[in-house]
């Protein structure tokens, strides 16, 4: 490291080449997910209104005026799918952050503090055993629905795999000597946490957050497919399949393009954290 | 001696419950100490000797309230810190520090050397900013090392190095007694001595008191003043080095200083040859704890456990033979315990 850290600085092109050839994964991943997100970040400047209905141009095939075709109310398929990156990566985004937050915090508490651990983790156990899906229509169906009762809802199953790992790294770190010896310096106990053992964490989550974020599009997905979802007048590649899957013979198009959107995004995310998950920890991979 | 101990220990205790079971149920207990009580006077170096699993370290951990004692008394300058909870505790932290055994865990990896030794400072804000640098090199260059590796990770050190980085580090809120538990014992010979040196000047230098903890009798008449020998959870003997090494009471002391190799051919020594294995602390044996392979056991041994006797002269024994004026009435050992030095 020692050796290879002036190289680097000294010709960052070639550092990055370098890293990218170790890394393949990772650059691949990274590369793509970046284009989803410049896409959607950039919608209105590369796609038509995607609200458009023209009933004359219904289920025109991919074109050079319509790029990925049109659906059955002659709406513009490119501009929906460039429209639905931003709702699958806004709740993926969104559920990622939010579940590692919270089960950081909790995981801390769980696996610092012996007395809370039992009660946290039997509630955490609790929440284990609700299907995403079913929580997902109960509250959508309870509330008027929504982008954010969307998040709420994936984010809640997945806090308690976030609470079970950051637990698990706590235990490890709290018995290293290290933190005996801070205690021998009368560190307190939040400062133990915090400068001690919060960094062991970092390296597991970001891989954590990776997963969750890859399975909280497909969740979301999922919703809108089954119109459980945001509201239908906000296009999202669910929804889209959704209410194209009647034409599917006749128009493939409809489906196809938010599909392998769908696809891709989800592999970039997993390649990503594939690839973080080998050189952050190599031992985690074993594990998992 | 002095008239008032830094650290006074009485009758301490600790004992490790055994969890077995769904349930939880506690299905025995470890007794790793049993019942220890010493002092130690400001200035001066004791040193706990004993083989592996005889709750020498325990006893490190629980002068430093690393652990929570199962009953007896630890007055540290004065106050009784027995009792005293995680707050309470705080400001008598200052008085005694620690260096821990192994100089590769005891070190945080992701923190600089300057982070780690300026933690106990920061704790007590008794630095800030350009004095807690200049403090920091100070400390730095008390154990050897230079200023300039404030900078730098511990994996950048040798052993004997991060030893001295966490030795940096309990010096830092100039403390009166540093407990060391195996503070050598990870490191190379040659590095050994080196570190012990060291200790030694900072000892006489700064008038700190050691419990020195270690398995390692050339080690021990190295650095010590008094030795504490323990066996199973007890101190069974208490004496003045010299006085130790040259006459070792108690029949666990003489066997221990016996298995230490010495550099002379040609000494002459003890051949005193104890057999079998450490009972289990689990379940130590009634009475003394050291009948099971004490060649001169006797039946009081057996039943009655021998209190830890003063003789004088500071010298304290816990052996029912031995008698007040130093003596020892063992008879002969049991002939296949005793190897006669034949050269």
């Amino acid at each position: 490291m020692a050796v290879a850290l002036p190289e680097t600085e000294a010709r960052p092109k070639r550092g990055f080449a370098r890293f990218a050839r170790r890394n393949p994964t990772i650059v691949t991943g990274a590369v793509l997910l970046l284009f989803m997100a410049l896409v959607a970040l950039f919608a209105p400047l590369i796609a038509g209104d995607p609200l458009a209905i023209t009933p004359i141009n219904r289920l025109q095939a991919p074109s050079s005026e319509w790029w990925f075709g049109t659906d059955h109310l002659g709406r513009d398929v490119f501009a929906r799918t460039v429209y639905g990156a931003r709702v699958s990566l806004i709740v993926g985004l969104s559920v990622a952050i939010a579940a590692v937050v919270l089960g950081l915090v909790i995981g801390l508490l769980a696996g610092y503090y012996r007395g809370l651990d039992a009660v946290i983790m039997r509630v955490m156990d609790g929440l284990m055993a609700i299907p995403a899906i079913l929580l997902a229509i109960a509250l959508v169906a309870l509330t008027r629905g929504g982008v954010l009762v969307v998040i709420i809802a994936i984010t809640i199953p997945e806090v308690p795999r976030v609470v079970r790992l950051v637990r698990a790294v706590v235990l490890t770190a709290r018995e290293q000597a290290y933190v005996e010896a801070a205690v021998a310096t009368a560190s307190s106990g939040l400062k133990i946490l915090l400068r001690h053992i919060l960094p062991n964490t970092v390296a597991p989550l970001i891989v954590q957050a990776t997963y969750i974020c890859a399975s909280a599009i497909l969740i979301e997905s999922a919703l809108s497919f089954l119109g459980a979802g945001v509201p239908p007048e906000i296009p999202t590649w669910g929804n889209m399949i959704a209410s194209s899957r009647l034409f599917l013979q006749m128009a493939p198009w409809t489906v196809l393009f938010p599909g392998i959107s769908l696809a891709l995004v989800v592999l970039a995310i997993n390649l990503v954290g594939d690839g973080l998950r080998d050189r952050l920890d190599p031992r985690l991979a074993r594990r998992m | 001696m002095s008239a008032t101990p830094l650290l006074q220990v009485e009758g301490l205790k600790k004992h490790f419950p055994v969890h077995k079971g769904v349930l939880g149920r506690v299905a025995a207990q470890i007794k790793a100490v049993d019942g220890v009580s010493f002092e130690v006077a400001p200035g001066e170096i004791l040193c706990v000797v004993g083989e592996s699993g005889c709750g020498k370290s325990t006893v490190g951990r629980l002068i430093t309230r690393l652990l929570e004692p199962t009953a007896g008394r630890i007055v540290l300058d004065g106050t009784d810190v027995t009792k005293l909870d995680h707050a309470a505790m705080r400001p008598h932290r200052r008085q005694v520090q620690m260096v821990f055994q192994d100089p590769y865990a005891s070190l945080n990896p992701r923190l600089t050397v300057g982070g780690i030794i300026a933690e106990p400072l920061e704790n007590f804000g008794l630095a800030r900013g350009a004095k807690k640098r200049e403090r920091v090199a100070e400390l730095l260059q008390q154990v050897g090392l230079r200023p300039e590796v404030a900078n730098r990770f511990p994996h950048e050190f040798s052993g004997g190095q991060r030893q001295r980085l966490g030795i940096a580090r309990a010096l830092a809120l100039n403390p009166k007694l540093i407990v060391a538990d195996e503070p050598v014992s990870a490191l190379d010979v040659s590095v050994q001595a080196q570190v012990l040196n060291l200790m030694s000047d900072l000892q006489r230098d700064l008038g700190l008191a050691y419990v020195f903890v270690s398995h390692d009798l050339g080690v021990v008449e190295h650095i010590g003043h008094r030795i504490a020998v323990m066996y199973l959870g007890r101190i069974v003997e208490l004496a003045e080095k010299r006085a130790l090494f040259d006459r070792p009471l108690h029949p666990y002391s003489r066997a221990l200083l016996a298995a230490a190799p010495i550099p002379d051919p040609k000494a002459k020594r003890d051949k005193l040859v104890i057999e079998g294995d450490v009972p289990s602390p689990k379940n130590p044996p009634p009475g003394c704890h050291f009948h099971t392979r004490c060649p001169f056991a006797v039946d009081r041994c057996r039943r009655e456990e021998p209190p830890l006797r003063p003789l004088g002269n500071g010298r304290k024994v816990a052996c029912h033979l031995v008698d007040d004026a130093g003596e020892f009435h063992g008879g002969t050992p049991k002939p296949a315990l005793v190897e006669q030095a034949a050269s």
